[in-house]
């Protein structure tokens, strides 16, 4: 998929404190609001970036405050990218359990990946699993 | 009565409806706390017939919905009824995808849940 022309960018980095993941989501939907993105592509962009970070926080990280999570995000006109990385040893995205499974349905956890899936146009992680890049196209563009 | 920070609790006959305060259900240390609420009507009060009322809530993140699961499987064990109402179409997607729309039944309003008990 070519660059389009960025016109927001932010780089933040944060501790392996799930609370601090929210100062970052608030940031991205703030800028999203003031371009008038529609309230649907905003609630899945905020589901699938807080799945993300607390991928990245818990599973990535595992809480460790000394490990930092970086993220990047990147605003065009009809596009948003989000990169989430990781200072963990990753993980292979493949070898989830698909959680709609019959014998995995009453599983509490699990979903996260999936809906991050559902809700962007696109999900890509790297090869040894540690990073995570999405994008989100306006109004399903 | 227990104060509940995230719960406004009350009774329908013998059906407990649970209405949730928070718009959005998404910080991981207050979904602990609402896992323990919720769990805490069923363990510590010992209700067995619960109705949740999505109305407030415009977002829930997937930690949520493994409370819920985990609560349905406690109702379950108590012999109880879980049942779901009032969920926006944009949350109720999020059941559907993950299938839990089959684990969970939900109904559009409080009038159509209570009378499915």
């Amino acid at each position: 998929m070519s660059q389009p022309p960025w016109l927001w960018h932010r780089d933040f980095v944060i501790p392996s404190h799930t609370e601090l993941g929210g100062a970052v989501i608030h940031q991205v939907l703030a800028e999203l609001q003031r371009r008038q993105w529609s309230e649907r592509d905003c609630f899945g962009i905020h589901l699938a970036l807080d799945e993300a970070l607390i991928n990245a926080i818990k599973h990535g990280n595992g809480m460790d405050g000394s490990k930092s999570v970086y993220v990047g995000c990147w605003l065009s006109s009809d596009r948003l990218r989000v990169e989430v990385r990781d200072e963990g040893l990753g993980f292979d995205p493949a070898a989830v359990p698909d959680p709609t499974a019959d014998d995995r349905l009453d599983i509490p956890n699990g979903r996260g990946i999936m809906l991050m899936r559902k809700f962007m146009s696109r999900v890509d992680f790297s090869p040894c699993g540690n990073c995570v890049v999405m994008e989100k196209c306006r109004n399903g563009c | 009565m227990p104060e509940y920070r995230h719960l406004d609790v009350s009774e329908v006959g013998d059906v407990t409806v649970v209405r949730f305060r928070d718009q959005k259900i998404i910080d991981d240390l207050n979904i602990q706390e609402l896992g323990q609420e919720l769990f805490r009507l069923v363990e510590g009060d010992g209700r067995t017939k619960l109705l949740l009322n999505f109305a407030a809530v415009d977002f829930l993140s997937s930690s949520a919905l493994g409370k819920l699961i985990t609560l349905d499987k406690k109702v379950k064990a108590a012999d109880g009824a879980l049942k779901l109402c009032h969920i926006r179409p944009e949350i109720y997607e999020v059941f559907a995808i993950t299938k839990l729309n089959r684990l969970f039944e939900i109904k559009d309003d409080e009038a159509d849940a209570l009378a499915a008990y």
